[in-house]
């Protein structure tokens, strides 16, 4: 059989790249989060505060050490296996990925050293603003990349001279028309990972009985956020559609899974795509909706796949099915929003049972949302990378073949099968020993600053002396 | 038309950071290299605590070349990362199982020797890595308008193998002497005693290298033979620099070595840019051959100037937060 280096390429090139995103979106999230916590702690002086922010900072080190780990993979994918489209665009992506690196990276690894370590360093009110500073630069960074991502999406602000992107208006292409969405629906997208992630752990120890008053507190501040974010995400999701039909029709008829340019498009809730009949199996839809959401008006027209040949269609299914459930996700998490806001009155959000386990198993959605999210802006746009004017053929490196890229294929899985088990494995830990632990603490880490996860001090493996403490007698260590 | 020629300021600051970066990362990849042969697990802990503040600053700056490559030289980028394909990936493989075991080793117990090896031979992976690279710089690339058309793995030959061995003893000495500015009793004297037969064997190795060289290109060989004599002023210096080290060591002084190993890195690193200068993608392509558009060389360089000062300045007080001596056995266990 012949090895194909182009899908081989797009094959790893998904595969490093969805497993770079799930860190820094909960990174971008819980930094805020550690920000605020320090803050409240800083005006308050209640020691809950600091104890809850002294928590999350260590699963914060553990995480963003694997984001950087990851991260800097993905710097060097660009040259490796899409180095055609590295030239022709690096006229744009060098200096705004370079602005990346001296714009933010400096900025989070130097005040995360001190966010981690310099507590009894630094003035609290210096603390404080390391931790808003490293806050900061996860945005920063954001910033650059999605603009870098959009501008690949939306191109604006360059010419095409003998086959290389010369840059025309620097302002155009960094905020190309779908930077500001995607900027916002990804910003939330992050708040709302933060807040799953903290009110199912939250959750987990009140439903054991640990550190009550702490994580009361806490998950009360995700259910107010929550409760904003939430329907906000669906807000901005819908103006980031509009803003897709217009630049991207095709995307969008892949997203609603519609074949043919017609008015009065129903909303499908279900359907079996099949791009070798250009047709649906199985259709479930609402009648006209899909044109009323998209155009405002029952018997607005809405594009259809027959727009285009069919090699340039992008894979109907996967983008359909993946917009199903990043949306199904996103009603779901307005859903526990509202359930929140209901168990409030008489305090029982944090007392009944049902609820807690339920946001238990809720703190992996964010990351099936997000990565589906991903899924039906890439896919979507395929066989396009620079929309419109190139194609992921014409980007790939010349010079690879089968062989090379299926031996780093391989290679890449086995590293991160064993690197990030080993992180995940330990994260495990970090939240077994929980809110608790942080007591024990000592401070020797005085002398070796800027190493995200030696922030922690939980070893490695499991030690039985230690955590059965908190495992098994859930009563003597709940409730001080 | 153009006011400056910034691809030549670019040439300078790339160069400028790749030698900071060998510097920065040659020493803690260097103590990397040395992990296995320390002379008991509490020499081992007192290495790591020694590098432990540092390694994960300097490798921001490995990420900044990449992302400054591609910024200024993109023909650079697009060529030698497709062309080391493979060398790329043993690098990043290594630095990956690196970084990690720096953060899971002080936590571990009974898994700590795993930690062990994953330390030490991602340092060695990624080192002779660094090393092949810049031996496939010498050799120069095949090429056929801008694009990279060579094997998988032309860039392994016995040329670059042994660039890679030079890498690893040259960072071992850079280790070593590192330590021994940095710790003290028998971790130092083993430091003291490894020293002068490393340095040797980066003395033969570079030896060959040089008269190896000349071979595999010919504007290497014009230049160190006829045109270009100055030349061999630093060849002279490198010489000193090494007599130098041996004779730190020999009279036990605790910075001088370190200091000297930089010296020689430096102006071996210098000899290389002289010989090759000004091709950046041997043997077809000149610095301004590889270069992005004036626009775009610009918009970053003028970002440069403002930003980098106050990277410096947070940076410079983040260091002086964390100022005072590195204990040689702060407790982790
Ligand atoms: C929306 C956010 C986002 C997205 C889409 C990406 N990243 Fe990222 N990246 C971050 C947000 C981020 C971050 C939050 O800023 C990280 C996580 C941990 C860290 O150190 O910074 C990071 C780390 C990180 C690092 C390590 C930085 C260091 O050494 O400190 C590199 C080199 C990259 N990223 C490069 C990329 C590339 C080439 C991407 C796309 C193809 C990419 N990132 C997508
Ligand atoms: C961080 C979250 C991201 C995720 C989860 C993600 C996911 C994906 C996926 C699944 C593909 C494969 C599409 C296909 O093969 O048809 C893809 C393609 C691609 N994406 Fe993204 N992407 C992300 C961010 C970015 C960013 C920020 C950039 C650019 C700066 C980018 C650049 C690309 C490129 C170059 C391709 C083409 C290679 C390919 O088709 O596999 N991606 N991405
Ligand atoms: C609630 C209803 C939601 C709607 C209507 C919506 C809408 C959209 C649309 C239209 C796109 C594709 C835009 C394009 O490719 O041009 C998209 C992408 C994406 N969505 Fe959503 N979304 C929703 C919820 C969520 C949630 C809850 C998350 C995660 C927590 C999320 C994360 C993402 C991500 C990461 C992307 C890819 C990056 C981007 O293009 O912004 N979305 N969303």
């Amino acid at each position: 059989m012949e090895l194909d280096p182009l899908l081989l390429s797009r094959i790893q090139f998904a595969f490093v790249v969805s497993f770079h995103a799930i860190f820094p979106v909960f990174t971008i999230g819980l930094a805020s989060y550690i920000a605020v916590l320090e803050a409240l702690g800083f005006k308050t002086g209640n020691p809950v505060w600091l104890k809850l922010s002294g928590f999350w900072t260590k699963v914060f080190a553990v995480v963003f050490g694997m984001g950087v780990v990851s991260g800097i993979v993905m710097s060097f994918q660009f040259g490796t296996n899409w180095s055609n489209f590295a030239q022709a665009s690096a006229n744009f992506l060098g200096p705004i990925l370079s602005y990346e690196v001296i714009t933010a990276f400096f900025l989070e690894a130097a005040f995360l050293g001190v966010l981690l370590f310099g507590r009894d360093k630094v003035p609290p009110g210096i603390h404080l603003l390391s931790a808003i500073m490293v806050a900061t630069g996860t945005f920063i960074s954001s910033f650059w990349i999605l603009s870098a991502n959009s501008w690949m999406q939306t191109p604006t602000g360059f010419e095409l001279r003998d086959g290389i992107f010369h840059v025309t208006s620097w302002s155009e292409a960094i905020f190309n028309p779908s930077f500001p969405f995607r900027f916002m629906h990804m910003a939330l997208a992050s708040f709302l990972t933060g807040s799953f992630v903290v009110a199912g752990v939250s959750a987990w120890y009140l439903l054991r009985g640990r550190e009550v008053e702490a994580n009361r507190k806490a998950l009360s501040m995700c259910l107010w956020l929550l409760l904003f974010i939430a329907p906000a995400q669906l807000v901005v999701g819908d103006f980031h559609g509009l803003s897709t039909l217009e630049h991207q029709p095709t995307k969008v008829a892949a997203m609603e899974g519609n074949w043919e340019t017609s008015s009065n498009v129903p909303l499908l809730l279900f359907a079996i795509p099949d791009q070798e009949n250009q047709t649906n199996h199985f259709e479930i839809g609402i009648p006209s909706l899909a044109s009323m959401i998209l155009t405002h008006e029952w018997d607005g027209v809405v594009p259809g796949l027959n727009e285009v040949p069919r090699e340039e269609q992008p894979p109907v299914a996967i983008v359909f099915w993946s917009f199903r459930i990043m949306v199904g996700i996103g009603t779901l998490m307005i859903l526990f929003a509202l359930t929140g806001l209901v168990l409030r009155a008489g305090g029982r959000y944090w007392r009944t049972p049902w609820f807690l386990q339920a946001l238990r198993f809720m703190s992996i959605a964010p990351f099936v949302a997000v990565l589906t999210g991903w899924f039906v802006t890439e896919v979507g746009r395929s066989p396009w990378l620079v929309y419109g004017l190139m194609t992921h053929a014409e980007a790939v490196t010349p010079s690879l073949t089968g062989g090379m890229a299926l031996f780093t294929l391989i290679g890449y899985i086995v590293v991160y099968a064993m690197v990030f088990s080993a992180g995940v494995y330990y994260l495990m830990r970090v939240l077994y020993v929980g809110l608790e632990g942080s007591e024990q603490e000592h401070d020797l880490e005085s002398d070796r600053p800027m190493r995200p996860l030696s922030a922690t001090h939980v070893p490695f493996e499991y030690d039985e002396g230690n955590e059965s403490a908190n495992a098994d007698q859930p009563a003597t260590r709940g409730g001080h | 038309m153009e006011l400056f020629d910034l691809a030549l300021i670019w040439a300078f600051i790339i160069g400028f950071g790749i030698i900071m970066y060998v510097l920065m990362d040659g020493f803690d990849l260097g103590v990397g290299i040395l992990f296995p042969f320390a002379p008991n697990e509490q020499a081992r802990d007192t290495m790591m605590n020694s590098v432990a503040p540092v390694w994960d600053g300097n490798e921001t700056w490995l990420v900044l070349g990449g992302a400054g490559l591609l910024a200024a030289f993109p023909l650079v980028y697009t060529i030698f990362l497709p062309a080391l394909y493979i060398g790329v990936f043993l690098l990043l493989a290594g630095l990956i199982f690196r970084g990690v075991a720096f953060e899971f080793r002080f936590k571990a117990r009974t898994s700590r020797y795993l930690w062990n090896w994953a330390f030490a031979g991602g340092s060695t992976v990624a080192t002779f890595a660094q090393g092949a690279v810049v031996g496939a710089y010498i050799q120069g690339f095949e090429t056929a308008n801008g694009v990279y058309v060579g094997g998988a793995l032309d860039w392994l030959t016995p040329f670059t193998v042994l660039t890679g061995l030079g890498m690893l003893a040259g960072y071992a000495l850079l280790g070593s002497t590192w330590l021994i500015l940095k710790t003290e009793g028998d971790l130092q004297q083993w430091a003291y005693r490894i020293t002068t037969p490393l340095l040797l064997g980066v003395l033969v190795i570079f030896a060959i290298i040089s008269v190896w060289t000349p071979f595999v290109d010919d504007l290497v060989r014009e230049r160190w033979f006829s045109n270009l004599s100055v030349i061999w002023i630093l060849p002279v210096l490198t010489l000193l620099c090494a007599w130098q080290i041996f004779r730190s060591v020999r009279n036990r002084s605790e910075g001088m070595p370190f200091v000297a190993t930089m010296g020689l890195f430096i102006f071996t690193y210098l000899g290389l840019l002289v010989s090759r200068w000004p091709y950046v993608v041997p043997p077809e392509y000149t610095l301004w051959e590889a270069a992005s558009a004036y626009e775009s060389q610009l918009f970053l360089l003028l970002g440069l100037l403002f930003v980098i000062p106050i990277v410096l300045a947070y940076t410079a007080w983040t260091y002086w937060v964390f100022r005072g001596k590195v204990r040689a056995d702060a407790g982790y266990h």
